[in-house]
């Protein structure tokens, strides 16, 4: 071999036989092997860790003593929750228990509980197969829950006297009722009504365009309690002296546009994410309008915008609770209002009624977020890697 | 607007109106202050492909999305089918009937199946039944050479097969017309064949054709006509053969040699 021939500091190589794909390394060992990587893995993590732990520790510890352990569970009134020797108890759910039914109804006559219970059941029997994705009849499902349902709440909540069902009047319905009916009456129609916006927003027409900047802009620019002051104060008054709209048909209204001004901006967002090469795929295979909205542009946009649309319902479903101002007995006027019964008055049943209140509405608002979360992992269809 | 130029014996007619499919006559387009398309004539013969080449800003995509309206024209007539274009929602519709489009990035619905992509415009534009524009779909998958991935998504594909889907998607309103704007230029080397073959075997069947490419080879091959625009005109229309071998203007010169190694 010459001297002078520069030897290479890397070797040639050529391969005929692909190597076959080959299973990864265990990602993990056991739990122990997870708490060590995600938990203790130096002395700050660790650190960080047991202070996380005592903060936990600290605050469920008096909160399960309080709910839990010494809590008072049954009693006529409110003897059965004052301190004993000197010793304060903890959560007075006696009272809670007593006052269950007007939490659930208001002042809805008791012997019709069986008409508001047999909504409850209707629509949940028609709401979950809706939600979960492999029932089928998905058409048929909606047009009962959107179409016949809100016919047939409406004759059995407010009554008919022809089919035998007492009129019940708006001003007896409260607590957690009134709070569920404002709720969804408020989501179902913010929703299609925030999307006529949405697209009203963009269209290329500039009074459509207009009239819809001008709604959004008006409803985001008002504070909500502004609204329900306006509907139950001042529209009566503009309005002529033989048109009387119901006590609770007001704030609802005024609830439902709020929330749809919102819901519209949320959608928009969605529309601006979608690619230009979407309309003009849907408008090359000659379809109209409404066809590529309905069927290419929203299904996408929609998708996108889960996260919003499920947070605005969740800030609609807690602002319904603004309602209690103006004079209604949703779930927290109602709890609010029986705290003044001296009957039950002691020093742990304000407590109490506020972290009842605060697990009704979690439990409402979380299953909102649990099933938006859901859908989001159903509806993906790219490559998951 | 574009019924305003009554220009149109500048350019005398030798074919009747039923031979062609797409006639531009005096065809001018801004972009704000910028003239994008200038007086552009074209007729296109049924059962003809041409081929449109030029630098990136020539008007080429432009023109093609003149056609089917995806552009709107601000001066002169364009006639496709027998069918003027027009403000005329319902004559866009009608004409977007039967003009496919295939566009450089695919542009397929995400949240669709391959065989839904397919049959959506069917079912909907053409009142289609669903089990028969199903079989329409199958049939035109089957003709890009991908029936196997009918039930997968768009973003389970890969890019040379999502560009094949995007073929059968327009097929399947069996369009007269076929418009592709630089349908390989988004994709990898190895999968450029694989549509360009599928190209080759459509114009093979006799479909009207115009296609935005910068694949000479195709050109040459299928094309019966290569237009080449520059700066918004048409700078030189030739048969393949002439144009490769005699351009004549000193610009188609000097683009075909740094296209042309």
């Amino acid at each position: 071999m010459p001297a002078t021939t520069k030897k290479l500091p890397w070797q040639p190589f050529h391969r005929n036989d692909m190597l076959p794909p080959k299973p990864p390394p265990p990602a993990t060992t056991g739990v122990l092997g997870w708490l060590r990587r995600n938990l203790f893995s130096n002395w700050w993590n660790t650190l960080l860790t047991l202070l996380g732990l005592w903060f936990i520790w600290v605050v469920a510890s008096s909160l399960i003593e309080f709910a839990l352990i010494k809590a008072v569970w049954t009693g006529e009134d409110r003897n059965a929750c004052l301190p004993k020797d000197g010793v304060e108890v903890g959560a007075c759910w006696a009272y809670v228990n007593a006052k269950f039914n007007q939490f659930m109804d208001g002042f809805y006559p008791a012997d019709q509980e069986w008409r508001y219970l047999t909504v409850y059941a209707v629509g949940i029997a028609l709401l979950v197969p809706l939600l979960i994705p492999k029932v089928p009849w998905k058409g048929l499902n909606a047009l009962l829950l959107f179409g016949a349902y809100p016919v047939l709440a409406y004759l059995l909540l407010y009554g008919a006297p022809s089919l035998g069902l007492p009129i019940v009047e708006t001003t007896q319905w409260g607590g957690l009722l009134l709070t569920l009916v404002i709720a969804s009456v408020g989501i179902v129609i913010s929703l299609p009504l925030g999307i006529v916006f949405a697209l009203g927003r963009r269209s290329q027409l500039p009074v459509i365009r207009f009239l819809s900047i001008a709604f959004i802009e008006f409803w985001r620019g008002v504070p909500l309690i502004t609204v329900l002051f306006m509907s139950s104060v001042m529209l009566p008054l503009f309005l002529p002296e033989d048109v009387t709209l119901d006590k609770v048909v007001r704030p609802l209204v005024g609830v439902a546009l709020f929330a749809a001004a919102y819901m519209a901006e949320v959608v928009r967002g969605g529309l601006q994410a979608i690619p230009k090469g979407q309309y003009e795929a849907a408008q090359a295979l000659g379809l109209t309008y409404w066809q590529m909205m309905g069927l290419i542009i929203l299904p996408q946009a929609l998708k996108l915008v889960i996260p919003g649309i499920v947070n605005t319902f969740i800030g609609l479903f807690k602002d319904t609770s603004l309602v209690s101002i103006i004079g209604l007995f949703d779930l927290l006027g109602i709890v609010q209002t029986s705290l003044a019964d001296a009957k039950w008055s002691t020093p742990t049943t304000a407590p109490t009624a506020y972290l009842f209140l605060a697990l009704v509405y979690f439990f409402f608002c979380y299953g909102m977020s649990r099933y938006s979360l859901f859908m989001e992992r159903h509806l993906h269809t790219g490559h998951k890697r | 607007m574009s019924t305003t130029s009554n220009n149109t014996s500048a350019i005398a007619s030798a074919a009747s109106t039923d031979e062609l499919a797409v006639q531009m006559i005096d065809v001018n387009k801004w972009y704000g202050e910028f003239h994008v398309l200038r007086d552009i004539n074209l007729e296109v013969f049924r059962g003809e492909r041409i081929v449109i080449c030029g630098p990136s800003g020539s008007g080429k995509s432009t023109l093609i999305r003149c056609i089917n309206r995806l552009e709107e024209h601000q001066a002169g007539r364009i006639i496709v089918n027998g069918t003027e274009l027009t403000e005329d929602v319902k004559k866009i519709e009608e004409i977007r009937r039967e003009v496919g489009m295939v566009f450089q990035h695919f542009n397929l619905f995400p949240h669709l199946t391959v065989l839904e992509n397919c049959t959506l415009a069917p079912i909907w534009v053409r009142r289609m039944p669903k089990k028969e524009a199903e079989e329409i779909a199958m049939h035109f998958l089957e003709k890009v050479h991908i029936p196997e991935q009918a039930h997968k998504y768009p973003g389970q594909l890969s890019g040379g097969q999502q560009q094949r889907v995007a073929i059968a998607r327009s097929l399947c309103m069996q369009p007269q017309i076929m418009l592709f704007d630089e349908p390989t230029s988004a994709l990898d080397p190895e999968m450029i064949k694989e549509v360009l073959e599928v190209m080759v075997e459509l114009a093979e069947t006799g479909m009207t054709m115009l296609v935005v490419t910068h694949e000479m080879g195709f050109a040459r091959q299928v094309a019966d006509r290569v237009i080449f625009m520059d700066q918004g005109q048409i700078v030189e229309m030739n048969t393949p053969e002439e144009f490769f071998t005699n351009p004549q203007s000193e610009r188609t010169k000097l683009f075909l040699s740094q296209i042309l190694h």
